[in-house]
């Protein structure tokens, strides 16, 4: 899509990576405030992996065996809060801050002291929440969508300490879009125009407005939260003239559009690695483009799909039943041009690829469970159930997790100055593949059968499919070890890395050499 | 990188700031969090010592940051790029801000439009009404809530007409002071800076005059119900804007006054500026609908 003119400069010799724990805490480096957020979301991805394991071991067999109801509901709750801001969230904005400075060639983000507070916020985020675990009357359990009055008049004492953690998650996930967007409009070298850029920060550059445009919502939705409990309010209590409704109408105006911010740089991955491992050009980039702006400002429009039961009014439920079948059309848009950049290119099957690959099938089928939820009177049906859980994993796991990994095997040669073992990764992919279908798949028919979420015991006629589920649950949470012994392994040597170890591979980063230098592009390259 | 052959863009070196806030954001969140269950139960506990102490943290932070950061831009290592940087990233902070408030304006607009109406059994929520809240009769502002609790409403003559006017006027005298500072009309500059400190601090106080005569005399409290709730939620971020805005004002008034900024490069005194024009419209939109409608 671009290529440099003139040669590289190499005069940043001098500059090496100061050492020692400094070196972490007070860095405004954007590849080690990357490798810091890649590293806290993965040992984040585990932790609430954990809380995972405890869900599925619980719903093994039907009964109460291992867990309090109480403890499992907190489980569910701070499973879903850590995978959305601690897993997820913080993995992509890691590899913005390594990939969109040597995308766009720049020399770092563009306010890279701020960078650097973003992320040392989520450590105590989260510190707090995990803490409010251990208090009297037990953390959030709640569910991930906190909704009132469970979370103001039946919650426990932790709430205070959830409310606030969510206000500093807010504030770090504010401070690293802003910087994010400064960069791509502030900082890209010379001839890299707007609809030159890869899709990556294109993807990422919309990601970062939706971030700006809702965190803060999320932010007076918590604050509501917090003075309806402690100080009297009554913004969702009838009998002070407010509504319960009212927090699902905030909670999810933030809620749709972060959705779309846990999927969209997914989308820009994978249009970077199909083209690069079918060696050929991304087909539509400019359709690509259009249609994330697209998918993002529909976002704004279908939060109510996620009330269908709560009695709205017949024509607010058509509208966003419309709405939200709308978004299929950009979807499918994306979706369409990946196969066509496919078609009769000359594939190869690296580990980056594969991942790429079960991305767009597996998150075409959560993207069709997301289209039949969004008629209406089905949604009767599938509302609370396992259905659901089924939809969003296939998106959340298999979509954004998939996508996460593909990025991971198709960067970590650029970020390590190593190959990483190939049959390893082969082996990651299959085992995950495997087992995250063998997860989600038959939870589908649970959910159509009528199984609710967020349960901890269930009906015995669904007792075969919960044990053929958590089955691959712990095969799935077991995968991902190997993942992390294949990083391991990678960071600490392995064969060396050239420049550009994906021959179909394109854009500036393949430009510098690998390990990426400590400083890149501190004069901008030039982009034809 | 001594040589400097091309305007390059700075990129800070190590600095321990960041960090420093991280800490003292934790501190004020874990800090606030018990404070407010600690208060819940009518207990003495050290939450708020601990929301003190992040408040601390954060304030030497606030100042180590700012003086690294005036330092650097007074000894010329920005360049026009990085002022960009700056600006963009004041102007989405602002956006951002936008936002929270829209969280509290669609609750609001809700409340009334919706909430409390289909309370009164408007649309298809006739049992509603007649099963759950047989006396209530839908009204705004809501004086009296279907649970009933009774309040006052605040009326828009008054104080509120008088600290619009001030504001809005603030808001030209900050402008001017602005265009003193592009002509380099040092005198312009610091009257019009310290009349629109003036203002500021005189639209706190009526503010809290305000609320003062709320609670005494019309019964209009924090927990009165979605009325007082979303009066005092708004009225009360908007209030801690405008402090925030006013220190902010003052800050920028001393560094003027030490010879800082100059016509080319006062980016400080832009978001300051900003800031306290987006307060102002704030209010504006708070007058329309809080007050008046």
């Amino acid at each position: 899509m671009s290529t440099v003119v003139g040669e590289m400069d190499h005069h940043d010799h001098h500059h090496h990576a100061p050492s020692g724990i400094t070196r972490w805490l007070f860095t405004t480096n954007h590849k080690d405030i990357g490798s810091l957020y890649l590293w806290f979301s993965f040992i984040m991805f585990l932790v609430g992996g954990a809380m995972a394991m405890v869900i599925r071991a619980e719903l093994f067999q039907p009964g109460l065996q291992l867990v309090e109801p109480h403890f499992f509901n907190q489980m569910t709750t701070v499973h879903g809060l850590i995978m959305v801001f601690g897993a997820v969230m913080p993995a992509f904005t890691g590899l913005a801050n390594w990939m969109i400075p040597m995308m766009i060639g720049a020399p770092d983000m563009a306010l890279p002291r701020m960078n650097n507070w973003s992320f040392w916020i989520l450590p105590f985020a989260f510190a707090i929440l995990l803490a409010s675990l251990f208090m009297e009357g037990g953390g959030p359990a709640f569910g991930w969508t906190f909704y009132a009055p469970l979370s103001t008049t039946y919650s426990s004492d932790s709430t205070a300490l959830f409310v606030f953690s969510v206000h500093i998650m807010g504030i770090s996930s504010i401070m690293g879009a802003i910087n994010v967007i400064v960069t791509i409009m502030n900082m890209r070298a010379p001839g890299m125009t707007y609809m030159k850029m890869p899709l990556f920060v294109w993807t990422w550059f919309i990601t970062a407005f939706l971030l700006i445009a809702v965190m803060p919502v999320l932010a007076g939705a918590v604050t509501m939260v917090l003075t309806d409990k402690y100080f009297g309010t009554s913004f969702f209590d009838a009998a002070g003239g407010g509504d319960p409704v009212m927090f699902q109408h905030i909670f999810w105006f933030f809620g749709h559009p972060e959705v779309y911010i846990m999927i969209l740089p997914s989308f820009g991955i994978v249009s970077a690695i199909i083209p690069a491992f079918s060696r050929k050009q991304l087909f539509g980039y400019a359709s690509m483009v259009y249609a994330t702006a697209a998918i993002a400002g529909l976002s704004f429009l279908v939060w109510a799909h996620h009330m269908f039961t709560t009695g709205m009014p017949v024509f607010a439920e058509l509208f966003f039943m419309y709405c939200t079948m709308l978004i299929s059309v950009p979807t499918g848009v994306k979706v369409f041009n990946w196969v066509a950049t496919m078609w009769r290119g000359s594939i190869t099957f690296e580990p980056p690829m594969m991942f790429a690959l079960a991305f767009v099938i597996l998150f075409t089928i959560g993207g069709f469970s997301g289209l039949m939820l969004a008629i209406t009177p089905v949604d009767f049906q599938y509302h609370d159930t396992y259905f659901v859980v089924a939809h969003f994993h296939y998106v959340l796991v298999s979509g954004a997790i998939f996508s996460i990994m593909a990025a991971a095997y198709y960067w970590l040669p650029k970020w390590t100055g190593h190959m990483y073992d190939m049959g390893l990764a082969k082996l990651h992919f299959w085992a995950s593949l495997i087992s995250v279908n063998v997860l989600f798949f038959p939870m589908h028919f649970a959910g159509l059968a009528g199984m609710p979420r967020r349960i901890p015991d269930y009906s015995i006629q669904f007792a075969d499919i919960n044990q053929i589920v958590s089955i691959g649950g712990f095969a799935f949470g077991l995968s991902q070890l190997i993942f992390l012994w294949l990083v391991i392994k990678c960071v600490r040597g392995g064969e060396k890395a050239p420049a550009k170890p994906w021959e179909g591979a394109e854009g500036l980063e393949w430009t510098v050499p690998s390990p990426a230098p400590y400083h890149t592009f501190d004069t901008p390259p030039e982009v034809k | 990188m001594a040589e400097q052959q091309h305007e390059k863009y700075y990129v800070p070196a190590s600095s321990p700031w960041p960090i420093v806030g991280a800490i003292g954001l934790g501190l004020i969140a874990f800090g606030a969090g018990h404070t407010v269950i600690d208060a819940s139960k009518d207990a003495d506990g050290w939450g708020v010592n601990v929301l003190f102490a992040g408040i601390a943290v954060i304030l030497i932070m606030l100042f180590g940051w700012f003086r690294d950061q005036i330092n650097e831009s007074m000894s010329g290592l920005y360049s026009k790029q990085l002022g960009h940087s700056y600006r963009q990233g004041m102007a989405w902070f602002i956006f951002s801000e936008i936002m929270f408030f829209a969280a509290f304006f669609g609750a609001l607009f809700y409340a009334r439009v919706i909430a409390v109406e289909w309370l009164g059994g408007a649309g298809n929520n006739a049992m509603t009404n007649a099963v759950l809240w047989p006396d209530f009769v839908a009204h705004w502002p809501l004086t009296e809530t279907p649970g009933g609790t009774e309040s006052g409403a605040m009326g828009w003559m008054g104080l509120p007409l008088y600290n619009t006017i001030i504001l809005i006027i603030s808001s030209v005298t900050c402008h001017f002071a602005h265009v003193g500072l592009e002509k380099n009309n040092r005198r312009q500059l610091t009257g019009f800076l310290a009349v629109t400190i003036v203002l500021g601090l005189i639209f706190l106080y009526l503010q809290g005059a305000e609320y003062v005569h709320a609670y005494q005399e019309l019964g209009l409290t924090l927990d009165s119900g979605i009325y007082g709730n979303t009066f005092y939620m708004l009225t009360g971020f908007h209030g801690m804007h405008v402090t925030l805005g006013t220190i902010m004002l003052i800050v920028m008034f001393f560094r003027v006054l030490k010879g800082h900024f100059t016509p080319e490069s006062h980016f400080a005194f832009q978001a300051t500026s900003w800031y306290w024009h987006f307060v102002d419209v704030v209010w504006v939109c708070l007058f329309i609908f809080v007050y008046v409608l």
